[in-house]
């Protein structure tokens, strides 16, 4: 029987070469089931979509309060100190609520895996995609902050979008990681909330990295989120802000090697997904 | 017309299995160092990057062993055995939800699988909202969805209930919506897991006839159920599993029997012997031996009602007695007797019985039973004076329909606890 009759071939170990293009095929899934998750979220709340609106303001006034009145930390430059947090907030924000709805995406859809197939991808992948529709909520919310200080952002805002690939790509990267884990040991689901809380406090989040001492600057990149965190501050704060070249390289290659083990680790997990979940 | 489009070769699944030995652990010690051992186990299978399992003894199971079939395009394929036969397995295989252990399969067209109605399906989202989500799940895009979106809604009869959250939905409007937006799927293959054992009559038989339009139209199915007529009616062809093993691929009809035959070998006649034993002995009476029989050989809980069954009981007097009477009630699922039947009451007057072995045989025709569960009691008693086990032997029935009664619509389900063959007569007069 020749081969080439049939489209598709179910080994063991193979890693289908249709898998790419299944994943478009798939391609609405990925939104659907961002969908389908924000949809969700909201159902049976008083006031619904604006709890998205209302989680980041929170806890930026929370966080300028502690850190810039109480705690006195100097802001960059000429901005305010709120706009300087909420700066960091964005992309932080953006990483801690992927991780965190990512890594539990494959149990929580536990019902789709054993019973359906589809590129399994696409599960972390939108959980992703829900928390990016979350930050660019927090984003509008941003600009309305600016327009109240009278902030006027310098032409650097301009290269805010690879900052914004840049989270998209360390969330999805960590995301994958810590849901192929936790498929297998369910001990990463009560790993991520310590992850996500010691991250805030060693990612320059509440206060500026420049509080950072010098010789510890590289070091302390080796931290994706320093790399991410400083660029959006870099865009949107302008030049009171200074963008440290050497660590962002560094950031940035930790980052593409998380994406790649990841994507490469899934891809091997993902077939005995149905079996072991 | 015979273009094979799945061709699987040798496939094998096997799973890991845990299992815990019986130890007493009595002391804390103990329990501590087990404790302790475990733990640095499984750090220690993590790092490896092994799954774990609970137990102390690990087995391997084989779910499928070897399984090799060839399957035509426009084909329809019943996939018959028992509970953990490997049915399910192989159709997981099929759909790429889980991977062979051994082996390749080969698959040609597209391909979707049906294991479970309403697969995603989310209880807080309105009908509506379901539909689009439920049919992205199952590979269909939103233009094809909206296209059909109409049909969908027809075909499930809720589209009053569109816009309320599934939540609220009964269990059968639920099940309708989910089914009909399967059946709306146009894969060149269907793999299809007892679905039809879900949902009423009605919709089981709109669910019977989707499933022979589909594969009307030259497009495969592959389905799985314990619904023998179902099968016999949608299937030509089927394959039977038992234990992960291929054991029969021929005409449905032909494996169908096979299937019930090998369910009837599984006669525990010495579960049988013990119960008889263990009753307290009697002065007057004692039970031998008691069969269910059909189709001359002994059968145990499964029979088919198509067929005549035979009750034969062997039992001892040991004193001349008179009004000693053989007798058995027909017990439905709910607990109701249905009739009781004595093995001498065809008589003018009341026999006496010699001391002596004997043997009473009653035959149920065929076409009586109905396609239930019933319990049969053998009791025994001396009319007007006692009965010797008030609480008489219970043998399980499973009835499965082969039976004459509403042959014409095999995907009805037969009404009332009997189903009694009719004799109709119909002239045209006019």
């Amino acid at each position: 029987m020749m081969n080439d009759q049939f489209d598709l071939i179910i080994e063991p170990g193979r890693t289908g070469k249709n898998y790419w293009r299944d994943l478009w095929r798939f391609r609405e899934l990925f939104y659907i089931l961002s969908w389908r998750d924000i949809k969700v979220r909201y159902k049976q709340t008083v006031i619904g979509v604006a709890w998205s609106i209302m989680r980041p303001l929170l806890t930026m006034l929370i966080f300028s309060f502690v850190f810039g009145k109480l705690a006195k930390l100097p802001s960059e430059g000429e901005a305010p100190y709120s706009i300087m947090v909420f700066a960091a907030l964005l992309p932080w924000q953006f990483f801690s609520n992927s991780i965190t709805e990512s890594s539990n995406s494959l149990i929580g859809n536990a019902n789709l895996i054993s019973k359906v197939y589809f590129p399994r991808l696409i599960i972390p992948a939108s959980s992703v995609i829900t928390s990016f529709i979350d930050f660019i909520i927090s984003f509008v919310i941003m600009v309305c902050i600016m327009v109240y200080y009278r902030f006027v952002p310098s032409l650097n805002i301009l290269w805010i979008p690879l900052f914004v690939i840049l989270s998209f790509l360390a969330s999805l990267g960590t995301g994958l990681w810590l849901t192929t884990m936790n498929v297998k040991y369910r001990d990463f689901r009560h790993i991520v909330p310590f992850i996500v809380q010691l991250g805030l406090y060693i990612s320059p989040v509440g206060f500026s990295s420049s509080v950072v001492p010098d010789k510890w600057k590289l070091l302390y990149s080796l931290n994706p989120l320093v790399g991410i965190i400083d660029g959006f501050r870099w865009c949107i704060l302008g030049g009171g802000s200074d963008i440290y070249i050497p660590g962002l390289i560094i950031s940035v290659s930790v980052i593409l090697l998380i994406v790649v083990y990841s994507v490469f680790h899934f891809r091997k997990m993902e077939k005995s997904f149905a079996d072991i979940i | 017309m015979n273009k094979e489009v799945i061709n699987i070769e040798n496939i094998s699944k096997s799973y890991l299995i845990g299992h815990e030995t019986k130890e007493s652990f009595i002391t804390f010690r103990d329990v501590v160092a087990k404790t302790a051992r475990q733990t640095f186990q499984k750090t220690k299978g993590l790092l490896k990057g092994d799954q774990l399992i609970a137990g102390n003894q690990i087995e391997e199971f084989w779910a499928l062993k070897d399984i090799s079939l060839n399957v035509n395009k426009g084909e329809r394929l019943g996939i018959i055995g028992g509970n953990g036969a490997g049915k399910s397995t192989l159709l997981k295989i099929l759909s790429r939800i889980t991977e062979p252990t051994k082996g390749r399969v080969k698959i040609s067209g597209r391909i979707a699988s049906l294991l479970e109605v309403g697969t995603g399906f989310h209880p807080e989202l309105s009908g509506r909202e379901n539909i689009f989500l439920n049919g992205a799940i199952l590979g269909m895009n939103r233009l094809e969805i909206k296209k059909k979106f109409d049909e969908i809604v027809d075909f499930s009869g809720v589209e009053k209930f569109l816009d309320t959250p599934v939540k609220r939905y009964s269990s059968g409007m639920y099940v309708r919506l989910a089914f009909a937006v399967a059946a709306h799927l146009e894969p060149e293959i269907l793999l299809v897991d007892e679905v039809l054992a879900v949902g009423d009559a009605e919709f089981q038989k709109k669910c019977l006839g989707k499933m022979q339009d589909v594969s009307e139209g030259g497009r495969t199915v592959i389905f799985v159920s314990h619904n023998m007529q179902a099968l016999r009616q949608l299937c030509t062809r089927s394959i039977l599993l038992s234990a992960g093993n291929l054991i029969m691929d021929d005409f449905t009809p032909k494996v169908i029997d096979n299937y019930l035959q090998a369910h009837r070998n599984v006669f525990e006649s010495k579960s049988m012997d013990e119960i008889i034993n263990s009753l307290p002995p009697d002065p007057v009476f004692r039970f031998v031996e008691i069969k269910i029989i059909q189709d001359n050989q002994p059968v145990y809980s499964v029979v088919e009602n198509g067929k005549p069954l035979e009750i034969e009981v062997k039992y001892q007097v040991f004193k001349k007695t008179s009004g000693l009477e053989v007798y058995f009630d027909l017990i439905d699922d709910q607990g109701v007797v249905l009739f009781r039947s004595f093995h001498d009451e065809d008589n003018d007057g009341i026999p006496t019985m010699e001391e002596g072995v004997y043997v009473s045989i009653a035959e149920i025709p065929a076409d009586i039973l109905a396609p239930i569960s019933y319990e049969l009691k053998i009791l025994a008693t001396i009319y007007n004076v006692r009965t010797f086990y008030p609480n008489g032997i219970s043998i399980p029935l499973d009835v499965v329909r082969t039976g004459k009664t509403n042959r014409a619509y095999l995907s009805e389900p037969i009404i009332g606890k009997l189903a009694p063959f009719i004799k109709w007569d119909t002239l045209k007069i006019n």
